[in-house]
């Protein structure tokens, strides 16, 4: 099974290569971008069939490496 | 005194850090990463660098090494322990330092010299200094913007665990000294039973007029035994 994680800085902590993106998106003119946050991706094969079991392994390895629970959040996605 | 560097690859500081303490007579040994013992140690130095990369965040895959069980260890048996700039990133990703170092504010790396103002010498690192000397360090670092909540910044203050912050010349402290957008110009910080220390500044780089200055020298010789 593969999954996907994405992973984003919390909401309160700055963003500041999302802010340059932003207005370099701005600056090109594509004025209707209002917010933007960047952050990364990442692809996971599982041997595991059982999709609930698969995620409860992906949200282990997001707590114990992945993520930086104090400054970012995830979101865990089943791919196929 | 008997004194452990962390290697890992990418370490860079590594060898800056065995001239200091040897400089002052310690007996140290370098500990590549793959280690799963340390030797005698008195204090643990996890040096600066780019460990493993930067992969994923700075100081992660350094933190979930070998090694770092051991250290990890050490550090709650009271083995005094330094991390100095990704060295400090991997104490926080090992979760013995709270709080995280995030990119510079302006996105730049910062190779400079700063100004940084010893806010408490009560500890075993800053013994030698006085409370509000004014050291110059150098600073060679992306991600070493200092960020935590705030019930853990109010446990810092009140337990005097902040012992360096950003400041000018003459020991002002404010925004526009501040090289990296720490919170509130921090730029070490100790645990709360204060046998760890994490900064971002390098006082390895500071041992000899001849290249630098020597105001790093003091914390190095806080930590003989007298």
């Amino acid at each position: 099974m593969k999954l996907s994680v994405t992973i984003t800085l919390k909401k309160d902590v700055l963003d500041p290569q999302g802010k340059v993106i932003l207005q370099t998106l701005q600056n090109m003119g594509m004025d209707s971008v209002k917010n933007l946050r960047q952050g990364k991706f990442i692809e996971i094969e599982i041997n595991e069939n059982d999709e609930k079991l698969a995620i409860e392994k992906v949200e282990e390895m997001c707590k114990k490496l992945l993520v930086n629970l104090i400054i970012e959040d995830y979101q865990i996605k089943k791919l196929k | 005194m008997n004194s452990s560097v962390i290697v890992f690859p990418g370490s860079n500081c590594d060898r800056d850090v065995a001239v200091a303490l040897e400089k002052l007579q310690f007996k140290n040994k370098m500990v590549w990463h793959k280690e799963t013992e340390l030797p005698k140690s008195d204090l643990i130095v996890i040096p600066g660098g780019f460990s493993y990369g930067d992969y994923l965040r700075s100081g992660a895959i350094a933190a979930k090494s070998k090694i770092l069980n051991e250290v990890v260890k050490a550090a709650k048996n009271g083995c005094l322990i330094l991390g100095i700039c990704n060295g400090f990133q991997i104490l926080i990703e090992t979760g013995l330092l709270k709080g995280a170092l995030l990119k510079n504010k302006k996105l730049k790396f910062l190779s400079e010299d700063v100004y940084v103002k010893v806010t408490n010498n009560n500890n075993k690192f800053c013994k030698n200094y006085n409370t509000d000397q004014i050291l110059k360090l150098n600073i060679a670092h992306n991600e070493g913007n200092y960020f935590t909540d705030n019930n853990h910044i109010k446990e810092l203050e009140d337990n005097n665990l902040i012992v360096f912050k950003y400041c000018s010349i003459d020991g002002k402290i404010g925004n526009e000294f501040n090289p990296n957008g720490s919170l509130n110009n921090i730029a070490g910080i100790l645990n709360k039973e204060k046998n760890i220390l994490g900064m971002m500044p390098h006082p390895e780089r500071m041992i000899d007029n001849i290249i630098s200055n020597d105001d790093g020298i003091a914390l190095f010789s806080s930590l003989l035994k007298q």
